[in-house]
Parts: C-alpha cells; structure tokens; sequence
C-alpha cells in the first residue's frame, strides 16, 4: 500500500512549511480560542488578583495597617459613634465599630472564595457521580436517582438551611456542606441528560461490541464527553455559590461575626446605609464584580468549548 | 469475493455437490448459525406504571446461515430489521427469541461477561464514520481500543501494533496521535475498519459501512474490504440498501422484508432470476449506470408504505402491497422454502413467485387484485 502517495499529496508539500499539520486536541483548541477572548482573559486576570488577595489577606491587611476585627478608636469613629467615610487613612471608610472596610473586604474574599469554590467542586463531584449513574444504568437505577434529584430541587432550600443551620450551628464547613446540597442535583441533571443521549452514540455501541465493560465505557468514552458543560457549569456555579455564601452569611445562618464576609459586612451596613454609603457600597461591589467575573468567564469557557456558538459572537 | 465475477446474463448453474442456497452446509463449513431469531421492541406508556401497548417486530423469524469466508449480503428497505439483525448477530442486544450460533458456540442466552472472551471472535463495521469514533480521543487510542479491553498487549507494542493496522488499511501510521475530526470520512472508516481487524476476528459485521460516503470513497473502502477478505479469511455480514454495493461485493444474497427475509439466494441468482416480487420491485428500482437502458426497462411501482411493524399484516407481509397477491397471500404465511419454476429453484417466501419472463410492471397497470389494500 503506498500510504505516502496518499497522504502526502502534492498540493500539501508545496505548502508543507505552513500546512503541518498538528493533531490539536479539542481542548487545545479550546484553550487557543479562549486566550483570543479578551473579555474572558480580563476576567481571568480580575480572578487571579482576587485569589492573591484571598491567599496573601493577612500580609495584604498588616501592610495597610490595620487587622480585620481591629477597632480604629480614635480614627475609625466619629464623636457621635459613626462610621468615617473614605479617607486617607482607611480608603475604603470603616463601619459602625470602627474596623477598615478594605481590611474586611479583603479577608472577605477568603471567605467567598474558599466557600464558593468548595461549595462549587463539593456540589460538582456529588452531581457527576449521581447524573452518570443515572443516565447511563438504565431506568430503574434512573428512575430512583431522578426523582432523588426532584425532591433536593423541590425543596424551599433558604427555609431548610437557616432550620438546619440553627440545629446544627454555623461553621464554615457546614455552610459549605448546605450549598453543595442544594447545588448538586442541578449538576446532577445536566448530566444524567448528557449522558442518556452519550449513552446512545455509535461509538458507545461500538465499544460495547468491543467487549468493553460499563466501568470503562463510563469512563473512557462517557465521561470525556462531559467534561465541557460540567466546566462551564462549575464556572457558573461558583459566583452562585458566592452569592448562596453571602445571603446565608447576611441572614447570620453563614460566617458568625466577627469574622468578616461580604454577606455579614451587608447585613451590618442595613441600619447605617443612609449616613455611611460606603459601608454597603464596597462590600456590595465586591460581591458585585466577583460574581460578574466567573460568570462572564463562564459564557466565554462555553463558548470556546462549543464552536459552533462561536460565530455569534466574534466580529 | 475471490472468485471471478460473473453477469446476470451467465445462465446459474447450480453445482449438485456443493452447498445449495438454503444453507444445509456441513457444520465445520458454517460459521454463523440463526435459529428462528425474533427481536421485538416494546412500546410501553404510561409514567409512572408502563404498560405495553404493542410491539414492534423488528426481526421476526429469521433463519440463516453464513458460511466461513463467504460475504452474505443482506439487503431491504430503511426499517426493514436489517440493524436490527446485525446487532442480534454480535449480541448488542438480547433477543426475543431464537438462538445465534457462532463457530458451534451458542450466544443467545449468555450474559454479556459471559460473551467478552467470544467478542473477539466478531466485530462489527458501522455505518456512520463520525458517529462510530469518539471525537475525544486520539487515534491510535480508538484503534488500540480492543488491545486495552482484552489485555492483549500494552505499552511500545500497543503501538506499535496500532501502527502496523493503520498501515494495513491505508492510513499514515504517523497519524496515530491525531483526532477523529483531523480525517475524513473515507479515512474515518478506515480507523472503525483498523479497529475491527485489531482482535483478527473471524466475522465482520458491516452495517452499511459505506452508504455515508462519497461514491469514489466507496470504492475505494470495499476494494480495502475484499482484500483484507482475502487476506485474512474473513467472513462479512454485508447490509446495505444499495443494491450496486451488494451485488458488487456479495457471493449471496438475503432480502430482507418488515423483520423477515424473503429471499436468499447465490448472487448471480438473485439478480438474474429473482422470484419474490418485492426483489423484483426492488431491483427495478434499482439505478442503473447507462441512461438508455435506463429509459427502456420498465420500473415496478409499488403502491402504499412500508406497513407499521408494531402491526404487521397477516399472512404474506408484502401483501397489501403486491401486485400478484390473492386471498392465499392474506391467510397464509409462505415459508422460505425453494419454489418451483425455474432451474435454480433457490428458497423464496412467496407463494405465487415471479416466472422468469413474467412482466409485473404489466399487472400493476392491469387489473386489481384481491386482498390488497389500496393505499389512498
């Protein structure tokens, strides 16, 4: 078989200088059309800031001078026991018990960052293994699991977590362990639907008549194929799981005072918002840009994963 | 496909000593064996309680044998349980009923551990060269696919082994860490060719492997196919609705018809003198290369659909829709047995078979017959 005349033609080695051709992977090619994004790099780049600052907090604060639970008694308060607006001393102001906002926004975003991912990755990992189960063994295993995800879904999931966190009092692991409950069966069911119709390709066929067993199917040829949408929703779950971390933390069911989050910072500014704006305003901008960041990365990671959106877009 | 071709126009000579149509061959010679297999699909409503209100009989009955090294060619209409078939022959799915023999070895009831070690023995070839490769993973891993599954070798071997398939089918073994989507679909189906020749098995199911593709692509796939036949012995179930493509590469023949086969038959016989009226229909229907002949022959015109398969007709399937039927066709179900009437006598299920020389293009026009739906 001469395969050289075959493959090597000659329009392709007058060009071959240019042409080589290289296997990509449809994740190199993914990455290569996400770097084109520069919406989605200034996101990314908005991320990584917000991850130093979450890593080097306590260096960061002790720079500016001031601790998070620190009270500024002489500069931080007025006279008649209100907070101090941005100045040079504490650029962000301070709030009601004289602590620099900017020191609390910055230990904040540990907070909602080491929640909001764990909550994300916890609620990930439960809702793959759920979904694949699912979808791919069948009605009577799907039929159990699915209705399991109705009911996680069904429930009025703000009620049931003040009640369990009241119960079971507040940490950080168990606010972590509430999101990840309520976030999973969503996962859960984006995946079980992938993998019913996976289920059905040819070449899901195609390994089974190879002898190929349900572990490795799942595996090797299920599971590969899910990895795009189950990326783009966990870049999409972890600003919900901020703002899940936040309104807990603002109903006091999340992070006790006085450690500092962005939820509890909001719910502290409610009865001074009218004479200290920027007792809401920052943390509220904190929460707000955050969340904006993962979630327009989240657009961008899907559309470079999915090419076929990607006309809409570009030019 | 070794031996010589043959026209239509040759007269069959039947060879008394060998094998005849219907597949009473010597055992050792038989290498697939279907006893009476039945694959019925459900259809159930209902949400939370199912209950079935119908079945659709996809295959319903068929007996056939394959013999080592031949190509058996089975053609029919979208829907007529060609699939179906293929994928009860490599056990894909449990039959209903009947039994699969497989080089003396009955693969209808085992479970699918049990089968694993017996799926070396069978491949199958699929139609749709983008949908038969997972467009994750890279080729050389696609191909080594059996390696892996069985544990025949790993490693720098694997590759290497990979790499010697590849060659074989024509592919640059340098492309062995490229994706499905850097081929095209002529090259796509070689992978899913390479894929099935990497265990040596000694049957090949092809289903339609080249009715998604580019007519010179065709060719070029099929002449891979019969030199890799006659390479390595191999023995192909071939399903195809382009009867130029069967008739190319079959050396018999089965029509398929609503779940049953109708007609079987060695090549040459089954185009020169075919007896059921569906194969003549289908054959008339048949393109054919030179515009002259094609403007003289006169084309069978069927009436009506493809009946429902969740209800098929009584008696004779082909019924409603055959211009020779009478009331015999509607009570009486015909067997594939051989019918009287021409030299070679090979089986049909038909109880009035065509006549060589009878014109049904002429009845059609002509008057109307008993038992025959008209469809409005």
């Amino acid at each position: 078989m001469t395969t050289t005349e075959l493959f090597e033609a000659p329009e392709a080695t007058a060009e071959s200088a240019q042409q080589t051709v290289v296997g990509r992977s449809p994740w190199q090619l993914a990455w290569l059309r996400l770097r084109r994004d520069r919406l989605a790099m200034a996101c990314a780049v908005f991320i990584g800031l917000l991850v130093l600052v979450a890593i080097f907090a306590s260096p960061i604060s002790h720079a500016i001078g001031y601790s998070s639970t620190g009270q500024d008694r002489t500069h931080g308060i007025t006279l008649d026991g209100l907070p101090v607006g941005p100045n040079s001393r504490h650029w962000f102001g301070t709030d009601n018990l004289g602590r620099d906002i900017l020191v609390r926004i910055i230990y904040g975003t540990q907070v909602s960052l080491v929640v909001g991912v764990a909550a994300a990755a916890a609620a990930v990992f439960i809702g793959v293994v759920v979904g694949l189960c699912a979808g791919y063994f069948g009605p009577a295993v799907d039929s159990v699991l699915a209705r399991v995800m109705d009911v996680v879904l069904s429930f009025p999931f703000l009620l049931f977590a003040i009640a369990l966190v009241t119960v079971v009092g507040p940490s950080e692991l168990v606010e972590i362990g509430v999101i990840a409950f309520f976030s999973w069966a969503a996962v859960g069911r984006i995946v079980r639907g992938q993998t019913l119709s996976i289920r059905e390709r040819e070449y899901v066929e195609a390994a089974r008549s190879l002898g190929a067993g349900d572990l490795r199917i799942m595996f090797v040829d299920v599971l590969p194929n899910l990895v795009a949408p189950v990326i783009v929703y966990t870049t999409l779950l972890i600003p919900v799981s901020i703002v899940f971390e936040a309104t807990l933390s603002f109903l006091g069911v999340g992070i006790i005072p006085p450690t500092p989050s962005w939820g509890n910072m909001i719910s502290d500014a409610q009865s001074f918002y009218q004479v200290a704006w920027w007792f809401l305003v920052f943390p509220g901008l904190a929460l707000i840009f955050t969340t904006l960041a993962f979630n327009l990365l989240g657009d961008s990671v899907r559309d470079a994963l999915d090419p076929r959106s990607e006309r809409m877009f570009t030019k | 496909m070794t031996r010589p071709r043959s026209t239509p126009a040759d007269p069959p000579t039947p060879d008394p000593t060998g094998p005849d149509s219907t597949g009473r061959a010597s055992e050792d010679d038989v290498l697939v064996r279907l006893e009476g297999v039945v694959k019925h699909f459900p259809v159930k409503v209902g949400i939370v309680v199912k209950h079935e209100i119908g079945r659709v009989h996809a295959v319903d009955g068929v007996d056939l044998t394959v013999r080592r090294g031949e190509t058996l060619g089975l053609v029919g209409e979208t829907g007529c349980g060609k699939s179906t078939l293929a994928r009860c022959i490599t056990r894909l799915c449990p039959l209903t009923a009947g039994r699969v023999i497989i080089d003396g070895q009955d693969l209808s009831t085992m479970s699918r551990r049990q089968l694993r070690p017996y799926r070396r023995q069978m491949q199958m070839i699929f139609q749709d060269p983008y949908g038969s490769l997972n467009p994750r993973r890279r080729v050389g891993s696609i191909i080594g696919d059996p390696f892996a599954i069985h544990r025949v070798t790993r490693g720098p071997d694997r590759i290497r082994r990979v790499q010697e398939l590849m060659e074989l089918v024509g592919l640059n073994p340098e492309h062995y860490n490229r994706f499905p989507a850097d081929f095209s679909g002529g090259q796509r189906q070689r992978i899913g060719v390479a894929r099935a020749l990497a265990l040596r098995p000694k049957l090949i199911v092809c289903d339609e492997p080249v009715s998604a593709l580019d007519v010179s692509i065709q060719a070029q796939i099929i002449n891979l196919l019969e030199s890799l036949q006659s390479e390595f012995g191999l023995t192909y179930v071939f399903i195809a609705h382009d009867l130029s493509v069967v008739e190319h590469v079959s050396d018999r023949v089965a029509v398929m018809y609503l779940g049953k086969v109708i007609e079987l038959a060695d090549r040459p016989a089954l185009f020169a003198t075919p007896r059921h009226p569906y194969t003549n229909a289908l054959l008339s229907a048949a393109s054919v290369a030179d515009p002259d002949r094609s403007e003289q022959r006169q084309r069978i015109i069927l009436t009506g659909d493809v009946p429902s398969p969740v209800s098929p007709p009584t008696g004779c399937r082909f019924h409603p829709r055959c211009p020779k039927a009478q009331q015999r066709c509607v009570d009486e179900d015909p067997a594939l047995t051989p019918r009287l009437g021409d030299p070679e006598s090979h089986p049909t299920a038909c109880h009035f078979p065509v006549e060589p020389g009878e014109d049904l293009a002429a009845i059609r026009v002509g008057t109307e017959q008993p038992g025959r739906e008209e469809a409005s």
